[in-house]
């Protein structure tokens, strides 16, 4: 049977040329980096064909399809890791085989063509990862392939065109992920493949470059050197793996590559950095002020690469190859300088560390919706952030009411605010211990209050001062149960399983609030009142109340007339409809939840 | 008859069969390419559709004293095959210079094109990537920023009174003069 097939193919003939290619001086662990690259390579194809499975490549299915991959398939995040980590592994073994090949002597004659294949491959696997970077099109991805097409834009003459050719047109967009795509998993492999071909037909054709001295006899490829690069692969194979599981071993229980929010065009991401292998680049820019830029993006980086295509020929002159290693070391070691100086930055800078926070709480949040009972729609993922109270309300509300809100103290992103606060304190508005406060003698005129606004010595100011503040027991009892009517009223959802246990006490505050103390004097409350002062407490803190409140304060059944400095956000037309709704759900805590971390 | 290797044929004949066979294979084979050509130069036909003025706010969301503040740049915007009706397509921040006059910048820093960032404290734009400074009206700050000029104004207009119009439109980076990105 096997002789049947040789006679027919010439089989044994190719198997004992690939295995028992004459090694001299015998196998050692200093040939093994060339196959450990081979081999990584064969992880990617494998691993990014069972990608391309699950993958589909357009604005509204590139992050959604990735994220089915990393969090609903079987071992997705596995197959998704290895690739990720297996790409920056590639690039390690790259750069250690070139250093070799240069310090071994290997690129010189007659191995120029060879060396200049392994620059073109090393060119080429660059290529793969800034490809390969954009295609979950998350905000990380987005904002730095954004940066490094505007940089394609600037060659001469033909630069713009360029990135119009890469880009699919002139904005962003689903013909981007279709390029990209067609680059990463089309063009560039099959042209690795190509060169990787010629690599290894033109290695076997010039031998290896032994390094003297010889320790030992010439021996086989197989088996010795065989095992050699299969110990090297495997030992390969346990640190990206190694990697994939770090998330685990160090606790933060993330497993894989990250993936995260969906790219948003409209939001800034201040953590945008490319892979830190590209790092040294992205730091190298910040030297060039101006229109040099070009230097540093372009001009200077084609030149090193043309300087090592050159090695061979400088290193046939007496110190040639002292100068190709001065420079490699030079190289590697500004390198390595850049990459360093690019993180130390990074980690002493504020704004960034607070921009991946920030990016890190988007991708859970994004993470616990799509996997919420909506799921994602058809628009993409970008509309559950879009959509979202928690997500949304923050930003809103640090834009539009924190110059004189605070909430808890802060801006609602959590930042401290210059300026004194100049109307109340809405975290917990309408909740049953925020009107507790309200209504206390000691904190109505604070500024979490009416501190700084003309309510200040109003009518409310007033009656909390003068009658709460001499009320008796019962009477304190009774506006207990009023605040807890009243709250009512807003259908918290911190509040509900309160609010339906004890409906008795919200019928008797009901009761209170009308007839015992007071309140019904200025303010209505189911009932209509032409000459009610006060807003309308019917309802009051419920979503339709506070979207009315937000949207003109000046309402006649709000403050009317009385209003003191807030705007008609709808009316005048800062806030629409959908903002209104969104600050709204937010204040009121109404946001999707998962169930477990409710009981958590 | 199997071991004996054909010989070339004579030279006149062998450069027309050669020319032929040339041709042949070129007529075979060039049009799969030329096809594909097409729809791999079609983005250059594709012009950008920005610089049409655009609803952004209204003059009430704009505080009075003169603090930039970024706004999403809504419209519909038609991506390949598909049309959306009112979706962020990019940001701007706006400022009032006076009671009725805005003006605008594209967020994009005109270097490498990161979103930039107003910091109030400094009263500066500070872009997040490879920090470029610009005061509050734009113009560079310092000369060793990379950014090889300002940000990038745009036409803004305000109608009806109070609606804020903004004349959104995407520059080259990297260039000291403006041109607007094709």
């Amino acid at each position: 049977m096997i002789n049947w097939l040789d006679n027919r193919t010439g089989f044994k003939q190719i198997l004992s040329d690939a295995l028992f290619e004459s090694i001299p001086g015998g196998a050692r662990w200093r040939y093994v980096w060339g196959s450990t690259l081979t081999f990584t390579f064969f992880v990617q194809m494998v691993t990014g064909i069972m990608l391309w499975m699950a993958y589909s490549p357009s604005a509204q299915t590139a992050w959604e399809s990735v994220f089915y991959i990393q969090h609903e398939m079987a071992f997705g995040w596995l197959l998704r890791g290895v690739h990720h980590y297996t790409a920056q592994a590639m690039n390690i073994l790259l750069v250690l085989h070139l250093l070799q090949v240069i310090i071994d002597g290997a690129y010189k004659a007659p191995r120029e063509i060879n060396f200049w294949f392994g620059i073109g491959l090393l060119n080429l696997v660059l290529a793969l990862s800034l490809t390969g970077y954009l295609l979950p099109w998350d905000q990380k991805g987005y904002w730095a392939t954004k940066v490094t097409t505007s940089i394609m834009a600037i060659t001469p003459v033909i630069g713009p065109s360029l990135e119009k050719l890469v880009v699919g047109g002139a904005e962003y967009g689903h013909h981007t992920l279709t390029r990209f795509f067609a680059f990463h998993a089309g063009l560039l492999p099959a042209a690795v493949v190509a060169l990787i071909a010629g690599h290894i037909y033109l290695f076997r054709r010039h031998g290896i470059t032994p390094k003297k001295p010889l320790q030992r006899p010439d021996a086989m490829f197989w088996p010795d050197q065989v095992l050699k690069d299969a110990v090297a692969c495997l030992a390969v194979f346990a640190v990206v793996l190694l990697f994939v599981v770090k998330g685990q071993i160090l606790g933060d229980g993330h497993l894989g590559a990250s993936l995260g929010a969906p790219a948003e065009p409209s939001e800034p991401y201040a953590a945008a950095r490319p892979e830190w292998y590209f790092l040294f680049l992205f730091q190298f820019l910040k030297y060039f002020p101006g229109e040099n830029e070009i230097y540093g993006a372009l001009v200077i980086p084609s030149a090193v690469i043309g300087l090592i295509c050159l090695m061979p020929f400088i290193g046939r002159w007496r110190i040639g190859h002292a100068f190709n290693l001065l420079v490699m070391f030079g190289l590697l070691g500004g390198i390595a300088f850049l990459t360093f100086m690019a993180i130390a930055e990074d980690r002493s800078k504020q704004e960034y560390l607070q921009a991946v926070v920030a990016a890190d709480q988007a991708a859970e949040r994004v993470r616990v919706l799509a996997q919420g009972p909506t799921g994602i729609p058809v628009t993409g993922a970008v509309t559950l952030l879009r959509n979202d109270p928690l997500t949304q309300g923050p930003k809103l509300f640090a834009a539009h009411c924190a110059s004189c809100h605070r909430y808890d103290g802060h801006d609602g992103l959590g930042n401290t605010v210059e300026d004194e606060p100049s109307a109340a304190d809405l975290k917990g508005f309408a909740s049953r211990e925020w009107l507790s406060q309200l209504l206390d003698p000691a904190l109505i005129a604070t500024d979490k209050f009416f501190g700084k606004t003309k309510f200040a010595d109003g009518k409310m100011a007033k009656f909390v001062n003068r009658k709460v503040a001499n009320f008796d027991d019962d009477e304190m009892e009774q506006l207990r149960k009023a605040i807890i009517a009243l709250s009512a009223e807003a259908g918290l959802p911190s509040q509900s399983e309160q609010d339906s246990a004890e409906s008795e006490i919200i019928q008797a505050g009901t009761d209170h609030l009308l007839d015992d103390i007071g309140c019904a004097d200025c303010h209505e409350f189911h009932f209509e009142d032409e000459d009610a002062t006060a807003p309308d407490l019917t309802g009051y803190g419920s979503r339709e109340w506070l979207i009315s409140m937000i949207a003109d304060p000046t309402h006649e059944a709000l403050y009317g007339e009385s209003n003191d400095r807030m705007p008609s956000f709808s009316p005048d037309g800062i806030l629409s409809r959908k903002e209104i709704e969104l600050l709204a759900d937010w204040l009121r805590g109404d946001w999707y939840t998962p169930a477990t971390a409710t009981a958590e | 008859m199997e071991n004996e290797t054909p010989q070339p044929p004579e030279t006149r004949r062998g450069f027309l069969t050669s020319f032929l066979a040339g041709i042949t294979a070129l007529l075979a084979g060039i049009i799969p390419p030329l096809a594909g050509l097409g729809v791999l130069l079609d983005p250059l036909r594709r012009k950008s559709t920005l610089g049409k003025a655009i609803r952004v706010t209204t003059l009430a969301a704009l505080p009075s004293d003169g603090v930039p503040r970024k706004f999403s740049v809504m419209t519909d915007r038609s991506d390949a095959w598909n049309q959306f009706r009112n979706v962020p397509i990019g940001a701007v921040y706006l400022r009032r210079t006076d009671e009725a006059t805005v003006e605008a910048f594209n967020v994009a820093c005109p270097h490498a094109g990161c979103f930039v960032d107003y910091r109030n404290e400094e009263k500066k734009y500070l872009c997040p990537c490879h920090n470029s400074r610009f005061n509050i009206d734009g113009s560079v700050q310092d000369p060793k920023s990379p950014s090889p000029r300002g940000l990038d104004s745009l036409v803004v207009e305000v109608r009806n009174g109070d609606e804020v119009w903004v004349q959104y439109q995407k520059f080259q980076a990297g260039h000291a003069e403006k041109h607007p990105a094709i």
